[in-house]
């Protein structure tokens, strides 16, 4: 069939409806001698046409992808059964991204297949699924991203690369590049798919059809077409609001009229949007409706009527007999028809013959005649114009059979309501322009290339199948009138109050009220629940201070005490609606809004607010408390049983002993550390890391290997404990673990010096970082008594947990002490004093550790050794005793010097 | 610091010879003087782990940790206060952390007759006055304490490292007046994965989207930055959308070649920020201006 044969089988009836077309493809139909030849009349007519068309083809838009967002309120904890099946959800939606852009960077690989590189992952994901009972959670995730990704205009193009460069090719054929490009294109397999092009999946929907067919899995399924009927039908029922101006101008002006207002722009891209995911929507509805009945060959007639009789005794998944009539009853064909079309396209070969598909499609027929026959001026032409073209699409298709369009059986067509003025429905708003009408039947720019291939003088090999539909008339019968549903006089009165009103009104109050009654609830949970939690809590905790107490009991009488007090929620979220509502209606109204006008919409949002917040706290928040308390409870009884925790059972005896002494023995004298900086702290102390990196070399060379020349000077140890300690007074980048580490090294630091492990170097060249700066006697090296005297003074600030105390005292310790002369045992005793001194630890405690010290293995002999040396501090408590001590330390505190 | 990929090969082939401890890392600065300490620790460690991780199972098979054990009783016992573990994990070329590990592992199997339990084992390698042995007690010291890569101290470091460039990076995001929610936030709000920091408003960093920033106190290469698009980044791009990832110490720049899908990588808090309000008011006051004079 060549091209020139197709276009006039194409159902471009009248000129009118073919006026509005692009620019470009007017400008092809004009300059085309066959068209001249038909019509000199018509051709004149298109010229002249071709002027006003403002028509382009869609825009390229940026095809960055964004995932569904994360969003607390559906996807957080609370609202999966249980822990396995939220992580399991949470593994899941990461698989699927994982999927979908391996699919991306791969699927356009020579010799990729969708099943066989994804197919083990998706039904590996689909178990998980299923054992985790969350195919509810996945479904809502896949269609949120279908959406996301495929709503778009340039997704449905179905050449989504650079889809005018074929054309381009064959229009300018003048340069030699362009006619080596055309040829090229002739000899391989054209682009153009002819006017009439099946059905498809293009872009990334075919990643969506795939998943499913390769899933094939019926809970999901299921879970997807539960939702996209319901979104469907709420789609189906938006309310565009007709602009007051428009109806009764001048159809030719329509489009260029539709700049203007810029309330109306929105609509009319409001439509465009629903209209598009609509038909997103009922195409993937129809695909999985009839995706198991679907044949590659048409069956024999005798299977055919088995299962016609067969299927047509369950319920169909949507009902598009009601949802089609009730649509022209009220004048919305212009919405409905576009997306039942998508959903009709997916019909397999039996479908069409079922009763319900059948009526369906006749009363479609019906649509499709009268609107070939221009009989109801009052609906817009590109309206008009992008029913004809997708009903006329949707017939050519090989699963509607031709005989649908011989029989006589349908000839009655609800007719619009009568009630209703014929401005309410959406047909008589002019919705649709070019810009929609090319998204919706890409195959309309397939004509365009037709054309362009005639100009060009080539042949087009048409994928698409053609087929001639001879229209004819029908009557149009009255439909029976709508009833009309009883209102509350109270809505019936606010209903009237709306209709005087600018559209924009409603919609505002409408939001505002829908809003602040979310809010109501938001604010509800945060304040009281989480008051009447922390309430619980305490009762909880002075309840389990009293004697005998029962927890599981308490927790029910506190429950049940917040479950009743948390019924003053309802009061308290109609008290906020009432609050917020007037504030957000008056900022969002005209400033010319009258003063009753305005107080009438507040008190509305309110009321619908205060309703809307009442009704979702009374069926939840007894719920809500519980849930929130239950964890509560929990986790303060983990808090409460966990000192207790470390079982003694699992360890054995003498480590535990250890570990549990070294616990116990902790002093009496808190240390307490401040949880803030400083008063005027600039932040400014070495960083935590920085310090614990050059302790670590310290203590590295303290045990060794070592050269002589690493070790640390006595002034670069001063100076090391000084940024320590302002490391530790600043909070800002102090944490639990590097603030408790930091002590320990300190302590471990201090064992090594006393030890004489970690040597000082005297340092005869004064030049070491800092040397001088520390040193007041200038040139000599400060002595290790004075770095212990430094490192016990940061103790004293509270800069030490006294749990590492104990390092002092292990027999590691003791024993290298004892090993070492009788510098060391000096310098350690000296520590000691000087935490007795500073009573970071009490003598009692002091003594306590030593006497520890026999009870271990330690050798006998070095523990005597050991007592000959403390004998003097392990003498009986008396002060005066201990001031003895002192002062024997004092006098021998010029002779206590650090070793080499 | 970034790195092309060749340069980072040349630094990792460096290492292949070099054990976990304070004086091979002397030499390795020595060696690249122009690149930073912490970078090239950083470089190391990571090598160092992909080496252990290869390795790890040739030294724990049992019988191959009893015959280390048996051999560490017999020379220690020859020199009590040489440093014995420390040399036959530098020989064995085994981290002298976890030789540390297996031999005290060992030498509890043996006083006690039966697997030691893990805490306790852990309790021990952080203070080895625990252990009941003294000579094993400074060998266990001397090998943890030694190990730049592996031990509780090192552990420690990385935390804390960790944690102060997040810090950082929310003094940054202040001086800025960028809002944002940090980790705990979006905890307690529920979210099941949580980058470093969410920013409240989506600002626009050389010219990308950026919802979410990510801190990362190491260096990327190309195993970790792997495992992090797969278990962290993608995550986020698949809950929040197109984000940011600051490798402090640097990465292979090659790396940085997700930017159009949504994933930036820099090795320092951006300087080239596009805030939406700052735009807006660009673009409004010329307009409203307009507006005043109809």
């Amino acid at each position: 069939m060549d091209s020139p044969t197709c276009f006039f089988f194409f159902p471009f009836y009248s000129v009118r409806l073919v006026a509005h077309l692009d620019k470009c493809t007017l400008r092809l139909l004009a300059e085309n001698e066959r068209v001249a030849s038909f019509s000199p009349d018509l051709k004149e007519r298109l010229t002249q046409a071709q002027d006003r068309s403002t028509a382009k083809l869609s825009p390229s838009v940026s095809a960055f992808i964004h995932s569904v967002p994360f969003q607390p309120a559906t996807d957080n904890r609370s609202n999966f059964g249980s822990d396995k099946a939220f992580h399991t959800f949470k593994k899941q939606r990461d698989v699927f991204y994982e999927v979908l852009r391996e699919w991306e960077d791969l699927h356009k690989e020579p010799g990729w297949n969708f099943d066989a590189a994804l197919g083990p992952k998706i039904r590996g994901m689909m178990s998980q699924l299923t054992s985790a009972g969350n195919h509810s959670h996945f479904a809502r995730l896949f269609l949120k991203q279908l959406v996301q990704m495929c709503k778009g205009p340039r997704a449905s193009t179905p050449s989504v690369d650079a889809p005018d460069a074929d054309l381009l090719g064959m229009l300018g054929a003048d340069s030699l590049g362009r006619l080596k490009r055309l040829e090229e294109r002739l000899i391989q397999p054209h682009g153009v798919v002819g006017p009439c092009p099946p059905p498809s999946f293009p872009g990334h929907q075919e990643f969506f059809r795939d998943f499913i067919q390769t899933a094939s899995c019926c809970q999901m399924n299921q879970h997807l077409q539960d939702s996209l009927c319901q979104q469907l039908l709420q789609l189906d029922e938006v309310s565009i609001l007709s602009p007051p101006a428009s109806v009764g101008e001048g159809e030719e002006e329509e489009e260029e009229q539709g700049d203007g207002d810029m309330e109306q722009q929105d609509e009319k891209q409001r439509f465009s949007s629903v209209l598009l995911l609509a038909r997103l929507l009922a195409k993937f509805l129809g695909f999985i409706s009839f995706l198991p009945y679907q044949t590659s060959e048409k069956p024999p007639k005798e299977i055919q009527e088995t299962s016609v009789t067969l299927r047509s005794k369950s319920v169909q998944v949507l009902d598009v007999c009601a949802v089609l009539s009730n649509s022209v009853r009220r004048r919305r064909t212009i919405l409905t028809v576009p997306w039942l079309v998508e959903f009709l396209s997916m019909l397999d070969f039996v479908g069409p013959l079922l009763l319900c598909y059948r009526v369906a499609l006749g009363t479609l027929l019906l649509l499709y005649r009268r609107l070939q026959l221009n009989r109801h001026e009052e609906m817009c032409y590109l309206n008009k114009l992008l029913l004809v073209s997708l009903l006329g699409w949707l017939f050519q298709i090989p699963a509607i059979p031709e005989n649908l369009f011989f029989t006589s059986e349908f000839t009655a067509l609800a007719k619009g309501e009568s009630t209703a003025p014929a401005s309410a429905g959406l047909d008589c708003i002019p919705l649709v322009d070019q810009q929609l009408l090319y998204t919706c039947c890409p195959f309309l720019g397939e004509f365009r290339k037709l054309l362009a291939a005639f100009v060009s003088g080539s042949t087009a090999r048409s994928g698409g199948i053609i087929r001639k539909i001879t229209p004819t008339s029908a009557e149009p019968k009255d439909a029976p009138a709508g009833k009309r549903s009883q209102h509350k006089l109270q809505g019936d009165l606010e209903q009237a109050f709306f209709h005087n009103q600018p559209p924009s009104l409603r919609r505002t109050v409408e939001f505002v009220a829908e809003r602040i009654g979310s809010n109501a609830v938001k604010h509800i949970k945060a304040t009281l629940v989480q008051e009447l939690v922390e309430r619980g809590e305490k009762m909880l905790r002075d309840g389990l201070q009293s004697p005998n107490s029962n927890p599981s009991k308490l927790n029910d009488s506190i429950c049940a005490r917040l479950c009743d007090a948390g019924l003053e929620a309802l009061a308290k979220a109609t008290r906020f609606c009432n609050e917020k509502s007037p504030d957000a209606v008056r900022i969002l109204l005209p400033v010319e809004t009258t003063p009753p006008v305005l107080t009438t919409s507040e008190n509305i949002t309110k009321r619908i607010a205060a309703e809307k917040a009442c009704s979702w706290l009374s069926a939840n928040i007894t719920a809500l408390i519980r849930r929130e308390w239950k964890s509560r409870y929990d986790r303060v009884m983990k808090a409460l049983g966990s000192p207790a925790a470390p079982d003694p059972a699992d360890a054995d005896g003498a480590v535990v002993e250890l570990l549990r002494q070294g616990k116990m023995n902790t002093p009496k004298k808190k240390q307490e550390r401040p949880m803030s900086c400083p008063p005027l702290c600039k932040h400014s102390s070495p960083l935590p890391s920085d310090v614990l990196i050059e302790i670590k070399e310290l203590l590295s060379m303290a045990v060794g290997p070592r050269t002589d020349e690493e070790l640390p000077t006595g002034s670069q140890l001063k100076m090391l404990l000084h940024r320590l300690r302002s490391t530790l007074e600043c909070r800002k980048f102090l944490t639990a673990v590097s603030e408790q580490m930091l002590q320990n090294c300190t302590v471990l630091l201090a064992c090594k010096l006393v030890s004489g492990e970690l040597p000082v170097r005297f340092s005869p060249r004064c030049g070491g970082p800092g040397g001088a700066a520390v040193d007041p006697s200038g040139g000599s090296e400060p002595p290790v008594s004075e770095i212990l005297e430094q490192i016990a003074e940061l103790w004293e600030a509270g800069c030490c947990s006294s749990a590492s105390l104990h390092q002092l005292f292990t027999p590691l310790t003791v024993t290298a002490v004892l090993k070492a002369s009788a510098t060391q045992k000096k310098n350690y005793l000296f520590l000691v004093r000087k935490l007795v001194d500073k009573e970071i630890l009490r003598e009692e405690e002091v003594i306590s550790y030593w006497r520890k010290l026999t009870d271990l293995s330690l050798p006998v002999e070095l523990i005597e050794n050991f007592q000959l040396q403390s004998g003097s501090i392990k003498l009986p408590l008396p002060l005066s005793e201990m001031q003895t001590c002192l002062d024997m330390l004092q006098v021998s505190h010029q002779t206590i010097e650090g070793a080499t | 610091m970034r790195l092309s990929r060749a340069e980072y090969k040349e630094i990792a082939r460096w290492t292949e010879q070099l054990r976990p401890t304070r004086q091979c890392m002397q030499r390795l600065k020595d060696r690249f003087p122009h690149h930073s300490q912490s970078t090239l620790l950083s470089i190391f460690s990571l090598e160092y782990q992909k080496r252990t991780k290869r390795t790890i199972s040739r030294h724990h098979a049992p019988d191959v940790m009893e015959r280390y054990y048996r051999r560490y009783l017999n020379e220690a016992q020859v020199r009590p206060t040489a440093p014995v573990l420390l040399e036959l994990a530098n020989e064995v070329d085994l981290s002298p952390a976890l030789m540390a590990r297996g031999i005290l592992d060992q030498f509890l199997k043996d006083t006690d007759g039966e697997m030691p339990p893990k805490a306790v084992l852990n309790s021990m390698l952080k203070e080895p006055s625990l252990i009941p042995d003294q000579t094993l007690a400074n060998n266990v010291y001397q090998c943890t304490i030694n190990d730049c890569c592996y031990g509780p101290l090192v552990d420690c470091i990385k935390h804390a490292v960790g944690q102060e460039h997040e810090v950082l990076l929310r003094d940054k995001l202040m001086e800025r007046n960028l809002s944002f929610l940090d980790e705990n936030q979006l905890r307690t709000k529920g979210y099941d994965k949580t980058p470093d920091i969410i920013l409240e408003v989506p600002i626009a960093v050389e010219g990308h989207i950026i919802h979410w920033i990510e801190s990362k106190a190491s260096f990327g290469d190309d195993h970790s930055h792997r495992t992090y698009l797969n278990e962290q980044f993608w995550s986020y791009w698949n809950r929040f959308g197109p984000g940011l990832v600051i490798y402090w110490y640097g990465f292979i720049e090659e790396l940085d070649c997700q930017r159009d899908r949504g994933i930036l990588l820099k090795d320092c808090f951006p300087t080239d920020v596009v805030t939406l309000g700052h735009a807006t008011q660009q673009e409004q006051t010329p307009e409203s201006q307009k507006k005043d004079k109809e």
